[in-house]
């Protein structure tokens, strides 16, 4: 089984990633935070002690927060929360607004993004939607503004888009070439990737509909907390927030500022400032 | 080991995880479970990644206790059977609440068995009791032994009463099993530790 690492030593990494590159960790869920690093000195068959030092290296950073964030995504993931999206969320949002404005807060490799895309072109309001996704991780991000998903997860994500009840097929929208799935490019045209970070980030924008979905089970709840403030002062009044089907709003204290929407999807909407 | 009633404040958490064969053996352990049990109950099965609902409704069938799937960050508390949620791994965290994640699969499995073992090892040191029953994949195993390496209690289901016995002898390989116990003796020594006695 994995190395048993110390909480001195989880303490002396996250210490100098604050320190030294300003990348706050110390609020990291530790059971998954703590297979993350055991997962990368075994990767590397490094010490503790080595990592550290490697750490020092700014182009091992950009490997380490790679490796230590969690990627795992699919396209319509929970196809009954993008029913729900598609069949309420956005009709209620269109009813007030000519423009709309959607932020995926952790994007990771950008199946969600697609998926919004397609689901916009399939409803015929593509044009009426500006998307900003943004992550951490710099290296996931350039992957998710190539539009390029690993062939074998195809299978996966149409089965998610059949449930969903896309109208259309999903191979419409890509070209297998060897072992990547090429998606059509203009699905990205109203996307604009940044890197950003929900723990030291600055809140950069105001939106309609945010989905921050699998990203804060990273965090402990203190952390959890903080982070749902910052999404919350990034809606406007009577915006959305779409979390995990497994994540709540029941423990924070922001709870009272938010409606729940639709409970088993796990929708919020912002009624106070 | 005499049971007794000192058993249920010794024990923070059972622990059961459960494969292929582990359905009807997983109900009839629930359906001999009173109302509330002492100590709470964390179930880690394998299950059909993809669908959400159904799964919970089928255990609660005949079960006594309330079958819960947490969301993340979710208290542990007394008196609950937890199952971890399709598609996620459950942890256990310091602070006695859960965590959830999605982290690459394990032993080809999301929940998987041995995830949840290890971390709630982390937490429970000697104070847990992990149990492993009939399964198809060796998930789980290194589970049991990080259970037994911290002092934990480790019960695998007899593999001669499993119906594919290959998750219980995985364990009996890689760690020294407590009680080898056919499903009739698991609820006895579960209801000993609540003081019950249990006919099958
Ligand atoms: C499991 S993925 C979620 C992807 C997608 N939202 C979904 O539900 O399938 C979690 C993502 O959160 C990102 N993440 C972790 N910590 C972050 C932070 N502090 N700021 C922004 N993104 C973060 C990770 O890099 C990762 O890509």
């Amino acid at each position: 089984m994995m190395t048993e690492i110390d909480l001195a030593d989880i303490k002396r990494i996250t210490e100098l990633i604050k320190t030294r590159y300003n990348y706050d960790f110390t609020n990291y869920a530790l059971s998954s935070f703590k297979r993350r690093v055991s997962r990368i000195l075994e990767l590397n068959k490094l010490s503790v002690d080595r990592l550290i030092q490697k750490l020092e290296n700014p182009e091992f950073l950009e490997y380490f927060l790679n490796e230590i964030t969690v990627n795992v995504t699919e396209m319509f993931r929970d196809p009954s929360f993008w029913r729900a999206l598609r069949e309420k969320i956005l009709p209620q949002i269109m009813v007030n607004h000519k423009k709309i404005r959607i932020w995926h807060a952790g994007c990771s490799s950008g199946e969600e993004v697609i998926s919004m895309s397609i689901m916009l072109r399939e409803m015929e309001i593509e044009e009426d939607v500006q998307i900003i996704a943004t992550d951490l991780d710099t290296n996931i991000l350039k992957r998710a503004k190539e539009g390029r998903l690993p062939l074998k997860n195809m299978e996966l994500n149409e089965r998610n888009y059949v449930r969903y009840q896309g109208t259309g097929k999903l191979s419409d929208y890509y070209t297998p070439q060897k072992d990547i799935a090429i998606m059509d490019p203009t699905l990205l045209d109203n996307v604009s990737f940044r890197q950003h970070d929900l723990v030291r980030g600055e809140v950069f924008n105001k939106f309609d509909l945010v989905l921050c979905r699998n990203v804060m089970i990273y965090f402990n709840q203190h952390l959890q907390n903080e982070v749902l403030n910052k999404l919350h002062e990034s809606l406007f009044k009577y915006g959305y927030l779409a979390i995990g089907s497994k994540e709540s709003l029941i423990w924070c204290d922001i709870a009272g500022k938010f409606l729940v929407v639709n409970n088993e999807e796990k929708v919020y909407r912002k009624i106070k400032e | 080991m005499s049971p007794g009633s000192s058993h249920s404040t010794r024990y923070k958490a059972i622990v059961i995880g459960g494969s292929a064969g582990s359905f009807q053996g997983i109900v009839k352990i629930l359906s001999a479970l009173p109302d509330s049990f002492p100590i709470p109950i964390i179930m880690c099965l394998h299950r059909l990644k993809h669908v959400r609902n159904g799964f919970v409704e089928a255990l609660s069938l005949k079960s006594v206790p309330e079958i819960i799937e947490p969301y993340d960050k979710q208290p542990i508390k007394k008196g609950k059977v937890y199952l971890a949620p399709a598609n996620y791994h459950l942890s256990v965290e310091l602070g006695n609440y859960f965590s959830l994640s999605t982290e690459e699969m394990v032993n080809n499995s999301r929940p998987a068995i041995d995830l949840t073992f290890h971390s709630s090892s982390y937490v429970f040191r000697d104070k847990m009791i992990g149990i492993l029953l009939s399964g198809a994949n060796r998930d789980g195993g290194l589970g049991m032994k990080s259970v037994k390496d911290k002092g934990g209690l480790t019960i695998v289901q007899d593999p001669a009463e499993c119906m594919i016995d290959t998750m219980p002898k995985a364990a009996i390989d890689l760690a020294e099993i407590d009680h080898i116990y056919s499903i009739d003796n698991i609820i006895s020594f579960l209801l000993k530790l609540n003081n019950i006695k249990y006919e099958s």
